[in-house]
């Protein structure tokens, strides 16, 4: 196999696994806006704090320390144990709810029939709110997010090796693909079946869908606006979890996890609004495309660094074109 | 006047059964204006129950206070027997109280089947995981929840556009298949928010075959609002002509129909 194509379907699969992580942001996104036409500008930093406060719990970290330290005189950091991965991540999830009832019953819940910036921006400062609580609780220094790699008996016999080995050098050809980003890939379908199955099979699926359509008529079908809207965020804060274990595992987990948001507005773009499926196809084309201009285009002919700013153009053209994306609903107007 | 828990026989031969909701001297304000007066009535159970009225009389606010839209500040509301404390609309909803809008509230973006079957939400009871793989109890109560949007669909004509997106229907089928919804919850009482607004002649027939229909067949409760005099007096058993939010008269269309105050009101009266 020539060089040059090893290479470029190396940087096609590696283009593949960022377009994974991409997706899996723009997927809180989407669950969101879908069920209640809210843009939460919050759901990166919602990735960050369920991040931190994974690895916050993981390592004993007592919550608030500076705080604490501060105000009484005291030095206390860490309760000093460790607690096992899964569980971790079970008391997370029961943080991300508690967040979301938070949410709906604080902020949202008032401005119930506002306009759509008025409930953009109440995200904005939600997001920030959020930042300064994460910064206050887990502290701001960069952290090494770790699942399931030091601990023997939390993934079947051999699987440790194998995330361990970082690589995966592909049937013999020489190029490779961090194991990492495997697992995240296989996770990250599991996550979009299960919400897919939920939203279309199930009862709470099925008032969600409702609530989206309607209010008025969804009360006068008997269902809870208020519990279904807690139950979505809920969930967008469950896929943000997800988001922050993939990306803290890869890079960290830091600050500046919370501007994958931004990156994830192009996916949007592209995928549309409101389609789960979309949120996925337009990650993988993100991803895959700005790697491969890049590898292609960027780096040999305009002294590359592309990476940066290829999303947004490509979300521009897609503006122009098609301003509802590849799956997003239809903009039919009567007249 | 009949006893509330007694039941009768009307002259077509339907069996009116004893009262299923009351309501007791309810007064609805909106800051100083007073939409409904001290109001008292009753709903027997299989009757078709009409509220009249002339524009701003107060009717759709005493529907929005039966279903839960409304809270009123003062009264009590009496459903199968017990008083009722103030609920949501949702609550009202899974209580067996189903109800259309005026201007119409369906799920613009789902199919006419998918609407119907939002109706059954209040029926759904299986566990989340199973109705997510779609195994055991959630199965079987999925296939009898079809069974029923089904039936329903059927019985309201309209099989031919069960897979159409609403978006997409007349103003007519749109409001057939907001009926069919609120049917499919398997209603206690329907409540119909001026079921033949913004219809013509023909749709109308249509309709007011399909409210009987419902009644005879089903033995649904309904309680509806209308502003074609014609068609309430057609349809309904008794009913109850508001005002200016008051309750100026109540009783078979024929009584009311006598009734010098509901005269006033409607064709208007010289006051000297």
């Amino acid at each position: 196999m020539p060089e040059q194509l090893a290479f470029t379907i190396e940087v096609f699969l590696n283009g593949l696994m960022a377009g994974v992580l991409y997706a899996l942001v723009a997927l809180g996104f989407v669950l969101i806006y879908k069920a209640s036409g809210i843009f939460n500008y919050a759901q990166g930093v919602m990735a960050l704090f369920a991040a931190m406060t994974l690895v916050g719990i993981q390592n004993g970290q007592v919550p608030f320390s500076h705080l604490i330290n501060a105000i009484f005189g005291t030095e206390i950091h860490h309760f000093g144990w460790h607690v096992h991965s899964v569980l971790a991540i079970a008391f997370t999830v029961v943080v991300m709810i508690i967040l979301a009832w938070a949410v709906q019953r604080f902020v949202f819940r008032h401005l119930v029939g506002q306009e759509p910036i008025i409930l953009f921006m109440a995200t904005i400062g939600l997001a920030y709110f959020l930042e300064g609580v994460a910064d206050l609780m887990w502290g701001s220094e960069i952290k090494a997010l770790d699942v399931c790699m030091s601990e023997g008996n939390c993934l079947p016999q051999g699987m440790n090796g194998w995330i361990d080995q970082t690589t995966f050098d592909v049937f013999g050809y020489g190029f490779f693909i961090d194991n990492l980003d495997i697992v995240a890939s296989i996770v990250a379908a599991l996550l979009v079946a299960g919400l897919v199955m939920f939203a279309q099979y199930t009862k709470q699926g099925r008032a969600m869908r409702a609530v989206a359509d309607d209010h008025q008529a969804a009360l006068s079908v008997g269902v809870s606006l208020n519990f279904i809207w807690i139950l979505v965020w809920s969930l967008a804060g469950f896929v943000a979890l997800v988001a922050g274990i993939m990306w803290g595992a890869k890079s960290g987990v830091q600050f500046s996890l919370s501007l994958i948001a931004l990156k994830a507005l192009p996916v949007l773009m592209l995928g549309g609004f409101t389609s789960i499926p979309g949120a996925i196809v337009g990650g993988l084309i993100i991803g895959v495309g700005e790697k491969l201009f890049e590898f292609l285009i960027g780096a040999p002919f305009l002294g590359g660094a592309t990476e940066n700013w290829f999303a947004y153009m490509l979300a521009l053209l897609f503006l122009v074109f098609r301003p509802q994306g590849l799956f997003g609903e239809k903009i039919i107007e009567r007249v | 006047m009949k006893d509330q828990a007694d039941s009768y026989v009307t002259d077509d031969g339907r069996t009116i059964g004893p009262v299923v909701m009351e309501m007791k001297n309810i007064t609805l304000r909106f800051g100083g204006v007073e939409a409904i007066k001290d109001i008292s009535f009753d709903i027997r159970e299989g009757e078709i129950r009409a509220i009249i009225g002339p524009n701003g009389a107060g009717k759709s606010s005493m529907l929005n206070v039966i279903s839960g839209f409304y809270v009123p500040q003062e009264g009590e509301v009496w459903y199968k027997g017990a008083k009722r404390p103030p609920m949501k609309p949702f609550q009202v909803a899974q209580q067996g109280i189903a109800r259309t809008f005026q201007n119409i509230a369906l799920f613009e973006g789902m199919s006419v089947l998918d609407n119907v079957m939002t109706g059954r939400l209040t029926h759904m009871e299986s566990g989340l995981l199973g109705q997510s793989i779609w195994k055991g109890k959630a199965e079987a109560e999925e296939i009898a929840n079809r069974e029923v949007a089904e039936k329903i669909i059927d019985f309201l004509e309209i099989q031919a556009i069960r897979k159409t997106p609403v978006a997409r229907l007349p103003y007519g089928l749109k409001k057939r298949v907001e009926l069919a919804r609120a049917l499919a919850a398997e209603p206690t009482i329907l409540l119909l928010d001026e079921p033949m607004a913004g219809m013509n002649v023909e749709e109308k027939e249509d309709m007011s075959r399909f409210v009987l229909d419902v009644n005879d067949e089903f033995g649904t409760t309904i309680a509806l609002i209308e502003h074609d005099m014609g068609v309430v007096m057609d349809l309904s058993d008794r009913v109850v002509v508001m005002d200016y939010g008051r309750k100026i008269g109540d009783g078979t269309p024929d009584e009311v129909r006598n009734n010098q105050e509901v005269i006033d009101a409607y064709l208007g009266v010289a006051h000297d």
